[in-house]
């Protein structure tokens, strides 16, 4: 149930990106899709009364793994949220110069590029 | 002499991820010495990626080193993070580096149009960084890292000039790159949810014991797509005219001649061959998407007037040609496929470079108001005249060899339809070329171009080592280098999902 909750809030931001024509709005829509994968991600480690995955003095590896939720999927989050920051962070600087060269954030007013 | 590639593969990234932050570091003043430094290491990486062709050859199988040596055995999974060097790996790392070296050495003076310079390089060689990393990898979330490394930074130089067009260009190739991405990233996280691994030997182990079920080809088929558009392929291919020809002509040259291949189609291939495993009908879904790339790219390239675009779309359709024969699943296509891979990327970006000579000395890239500038430019004639004959297939150099394994490939495969696109194709990019030469090189020299002189030193040096190499890389096909550089790539990918399990699980316990 909750991985279609998950699906459908990806499904908004693509909707996001590929409807609105304001190029803020359009960052907006791919930050949504990328916090729905993040979401997915976490919740594919995820396990019911899981433990914090840390590994204390003492405990064994079979002990650990019986226990703890799958520390593997939140290592994988940390790196993807790095490099979503990178790219919107970009994305925003571009539509920033863009406003500065076109006057408008209206994608349909920003059309050199043809052919 | 035994070469000990556990002491050097890392340096294949380490070098260009270092200079990546130093170079930034020099500042305004220095960018002579960022010149020296930056050309430095990409000769240093072409000499490490030689190296490491002849010790894997010394070593025979592929390689394995583990980061920082730690790894760790849980529930019958091997965790942490790999770099695998095979045949196929180590071909595509000559490539990198030799296109890099190439590009930086003339970028020392076509970047003098742009401010930044140390920045420029610093970018320049995450992007290197980045693909190294990826053409390495043994890890699917690391190949997702590294593509995001090499994606950033190339969406980052497409903007480099900061006028409107490159912006443009920059943010949709930015919107699409990222949207890809996701797409890539939860296919990972689907596949890691079913099979509780990610290296991709084990992965292509599990998914042959429990066999492929719904989950894992939604997987694939999201994988395809976020590859496909990092790759071009033709119905993902919209951002590719506006970024590539948008770029500073040496960058064009990067993201055209290795970039779309280290990320997009080296990604594509080597999910479909050794994780997944080729199946006749995976094999049809990439035939008919590079079919479409190379009917749909040729004919738009036809009628463009402007030099860049018309390469962009050019390589469009080139990168077609290598997705159809490496498609066909056969051992003779797979090593046409490759053959044409690498040839695309040296005259693809011999090419870009001679277009930005051009473009440094007359400012424009209409092909109409150009003319007859061999009689000035007579290096950038030449290299430029080489380079169209590659890619068009003219007998003695080395596109035709390459063009013609992959029809016979194809009629071998009992293909005849797609030889037959194949062939007409050809003679499309044959005419556009001749339309190229036409317009920009020969013919009456306009009046405005009279004071027009030859580009400098190093810009004519890197265009002639390519030249030269679009001549040489035909002679790969002979008997002794065939076995030493193609087959081994070829092999990588025709030995499967099991051949790669075998190879990488046995080193996979023992090396470090």
């Amino acid at each position: 149930m909750i991985y279609v909750l998950c699906l459908i809030l990806f499904l908004v931001g693509l909707y996001g990106v590929l409807s609105q024509k304001n190029l803020i709005k359009l960052i907006i829509g791919l930050g949504i899709m990328e916090y729905a994968v993040n979401m997915f991600l976490i919740m594919v480690g995820y396990r019911k009364d899981g433990k914090a995955p840390i590994m204390e003095s003492g405990t064994g590896l079979d002990k650990f793994l019986s226990g703890a939720v799958d520390p593997l999927p939140q290592a994988m989050v940390l790196t993807a949220i790095v490099i979503n920051l990178a790219v919107l962070a970009l994305a925003i600087a571009i539509a920033m110069r863009l406003y500065q060269k076109y006057g408008t954030y209206d994608i349909t007013e920003i059309r050199r590029l043809r052919g | 002499m035994k070469i000990d590639i556990q002491t050097i593969l890392p340096l294949a990234i380490a070098i260009p991820l270092g200079m990546g932050f130093i170079l930034p570091l020099l500042g305004k003043k220095l960018t002579r010495l960022a010149d020296v430094a930056a050309n430095l290491a990409t000769a240093s990486l072409v000499c490490l990626s030689i190296i490491l062709l002849v010790g894997r050859l010394q070593g025979g199988g592929a390689e394995v080193y583990w980061m920082g040596g730690w790894r760790i055995t849980a529930g019958g999974t091997v965790f942490g993070i790999n770099l695998v060097l095979d045949g196929l790996s180590a071909l595509m790392l000559v490539l990198v580096s030799v296109v890099s070296f190439a590009s930086t050495l003339f970028s020392s003076r076509y970047m003098d149009q742009y401010t930044g310079r140390s920045k420029y390089y610093g970018l320049f060689m995450l992007m290197i960084a980045g693909m190294n990393g990826c053409v390495l990898t043994g890890d699917m979330f690391n190949l997702f890292v590294f593509l995001e490394i090499a994606a950033v930074s190339s969406y980052a130089l497409v903007a480099f000039g900061c006028e409107s067009d490159e912006l443009e260009a920059s943010f949709k190739y930015l919107i699409l790159g990222c949207v890809a991405s996701s797409f890539i990233l939860l296919s990972i996280a689907l596949l890691y949810a079913q099979f509780g691994a990610l290296n991709m030997a084990q992965l292509g182990e599990r998914m042959a014991e429990l066999g492929v079920n719904k989950g894992s080809l939604l997987a694939l088929m999201m994988l395809l797509a976020g590859l496909g558009v990092k790759a071009a392929l033709v119905p993902f291919h919209a951002w590719l005219p506006d970024a590539h020809p948008s770029a500073p002509a040496p960058i064009s040259a990067m993201l055209s001649g290795v970039l779309i291949k280290a990320i997009g189609v080296y990604a594509i291939i080597r999910v479909v061959f050794n994780v997944y495993g080729w199946t006749p009908e995976l094999g049809m879904a990439l035939m008919v998407l590079g079919t479409l790339s190379m009917i749909v790219g040729g004919v738009l390239a036809m009628r463009q007037g402007d030099f860049k675009r018309l390469l962009a779309y050019s390589s469009i359709s080139q990168i077609g040609y290598v997705v159809l024969a490496i498609g066909l699943g056969t051992p003779l296509g797979i090593l046409a496929g490759l053959f044409h891979l690498a040839n695309h990327a040296i005259f693809k970006s011999l090419l870009f470079l001679t277009s930005g000579a051009v473009q440094y000395r007359t400012g424009t890239r209409q092909l109409d108001e150009m003319g007859g500038l061999a009689q000035k430019m007579p290096i950038t004639g030449r290299t430029c005249l080489v380079g169209s004959m590659s890619i068009a297939g003219i007998p003695p150099f080395n596109g035709f060899f390459s063009k013609l394994l992959i029809i016979i490939a194809c009629v071998a495969a009992g293909r005849w339809g797609f030889a037959l696109c194949a062939v007409i194709i050809s003679i499309v990019t044959l005419a556009y070329f001749l339309k190229v030469q036409k317009n920009a090189f020969y013919g009456k020299l306009k009046d405005k171009w009279a004071q027009v002189r030859e580009v400098p030193l190093t810009m004519q040096c890197s265009m002639v080592l390519l030249a030269v190499l679009c001549v040489a890389m035909g002679l790969l096909l002979v008997p002794g280098l065939r076995e030493a550089v193609l087959e081994p790539a070829r092999d990588a990918l025709y030995q499967g999902v099991k051949g790669y399990q075998e190879v990488v699980m046995t080193l996979l316990g023992s090396g470090g």
